[in-house]
């Protein structure tokens, strides 16, 4: 088939409102979205508390996180599938081959980008507040909620970043998922697959909406990140701040 | 008249303990920042921190207030010698860090800190913003305000912990003769109401408008202290003396 005639046809499906294409994307949206609310409870405190607390480990701590910025979507599948199948040590849960387990597969990827990303943030927050902070008496957990308020809408990009990965990721989703039709069939499994069947418009109309959805995702977060500097005064005229590395030079 | 117009709206605070430095040191980097620094502030009144680049002002400072802990001696609050956090203080740092919220945001976050019940929060933020001439400005983000703005904005939220001390790192500086008035009056207000100040600075007219006593470091060690008049009129130090001519020590 032309290239040509595979983009009309996914107009086409697009503009009609093609109610298999819309099921695919909203179970895309549900699944991705529940792996980055789940990365963003557990990833975000994480974050925090590695930027402010100094204990024994935490180099290693961080280190780890770093590391699992690269985890293999395929080897994720494959471990929550070995979990949940019926003979693993999950398997009483019945998640297996449901939203659910793609949920669970996906937020295990998706949690080290977040705190990853978050903690670097932080990092250079707490920098900033630490000494002022401690001018108002406030505990380790005190200075580790601030912060987060503080950086909330520069973490914006933390959680932009776990939503891309999520949702364009089809390796784990695939093996716990199953790809089955109507239950959990999501756009980058029904891709692969609609490609594989030669059924190119339907494909190319679901990559033409996993494109969008990145895109704006993204641009979203870029314009959080942008009022964030204007709230802060950052690119203020004549830069009204002071650079980080003018604090605490006088003695 | 009534008994109850004489009342001041700024609470008299209770008397603030007397702060004094006992053989104080802190070292950086093989650097004696304080060496063996030993002085008894008054409890009441101005005490202004002068001194060369260098000389030790901030740490002076962040050790009286207990961000840093001196590597010997200590820094002794009251009588019994308490502990710089266990007495109410506030400190504005040179580089005052404002949050990333509006300048009566900025306020209300000093006000849960302080502790001041949800009821009384708008009148005392609507109170201090007029004080701190920042009205107009309630609802900016803090840090698009102008530097001027920014250091009386960082003052009354130090203010608003009802400290019974307030130590200021060159509160003046950088300030325009207008901002620096301003944020003077606040200083001395503050004072008056019976909270003890010890602020550092270079610029002497300020030193002389509003300290009682005077202190000068040089390279650490404390060269000179006593009544801010007299030492000024009449330096006992030769540094000092040097110091105040503005010449290289």
């Amino acid at each position: 088939m032309a290239f040509q005639e595979a983009f009309a046809e996914a107009g086409r499906l697009l503009a009609t409102g093609d109610e298999k294409l819309y099921e695919i994307v909203g179970l895309s949206l549900q699944v991705s979205l529940s792996a980055v609310a789940v990365a963003a409870v557990v990833g975000l405190p994480l974050a925090a508390l590695l930027a402010v607390a100094r204990f024994p480990g935490r180099g290693a701590v961080i280190a780890v996180l770093n590391a699992l910025l690269g985890l293999p979507p395929v080897v994720v599948g494959l471990v929550v599938y070995l979990m949940l199948s019926r003979a693993g040590p999950l398997g009483e849960l019945g998640l297996l081959f449901t939203p659910g387990a793609m949920v669970v597969a996906q937020s295990i990827l998706v949690t080290p980008i977040v705190a990853a990303i978050a903690h670097r943030t932080l990092e250079d927050f707490f920098a900033e507040y630490a000494e002022e902070l401690a001018c108002f008496r406030m505990s380790r957990r005190e200075v580790a909620a601030t912060l987060l308020y503080e950086a909330r809408l520069s973490l914006a990009t933390a959680l932009a970043a776990g939503f891309g990965r999520a949702v364009a990721e089809v390796g784990a989703v695939m093996i716990v998922g199953g790809n089955i039709d109507g239950v959990t069939r999501v756009m980058t499994t029904a891709i692969a697959l609609e490609t594989s069947k030669g059924d190119l418009p339907l494909a190319l109309g679901l990559g033409v909406v996993l494109l969008g959805i990145a895109l704006s995702v993204n641009a979203l977060a870029f314009g959080l990140r942008a009022l964030a500097a204007r709230h802060a005064g950052e690119e203020g005229p004549g830069g009204r701040r002071a650079p980080a590395g003018a604090r605490g030079q006088g003695a | 008249m009534p008994r109850d117009d004489l009342t001041p709206r700024v609470p008299q605070a209770p008397a603030p303990p007397a702060a004094r430095l006992a053989d104080v040191s802190v070292r950086r980097g093989g650097r004696a920042i304080l060496d063996g620094v030993s002085t008894r502030l008054t409890a009441r009144g101005v005490t202004a921190l002068i001194g060369p680049n260098g000389a030790g002002k901030t740490t002076f400072l962040k050790v009286l207030n207990g961000l840093i802990a001196p590597d010997r001696g200590a820094a002794l609050w009251g009588e019994d010698g308490a502990a710089p956090k266990a007495v109410a203080q506030a400190m504005l740092l040179q580089q005052p860090v404002l949050l990333r919220r509006t300048a009566a945001a900025n306020l209300v976050f000093a006000a849960r800190r302080a502790g001041i019940p949800k009821s009384a929060r708008a009148d005392l933020i609507a109170y201090w913003l007029e004080r701190a001439s920042l009205t107009g400005r309630a609802d900016a983000p803090a840090r698009r305000l102008s530097g001027g703005e920014q250091r009386r904005l960082a003052l009354v939220r130090a203010l608003m912990l009802r400290p019974q001390a307030l130590l200021l790192d060159e509160p003046g500086a950088g300030l325009d003769p207008s901002a620096l008035r301003k944020l003077e009056a606040l200083i001395a207000e503050a004072a008056e109401a019976g909270v003890k100040v010890i602020f550092s600075s270079h610029d002497l007219g300020q030193v002389r408008r509003l300290a009682d006593e005077l202190l000068f470091l040089n390279a650490g060690r404390l060269d000179a202290a006593g009544p801010a008049g007299a030492l000024l009129d009449d330096p006992p130090a030769e540094t000092l003396r040097r110091f105040l001519k503005g010449e290289l020590l």
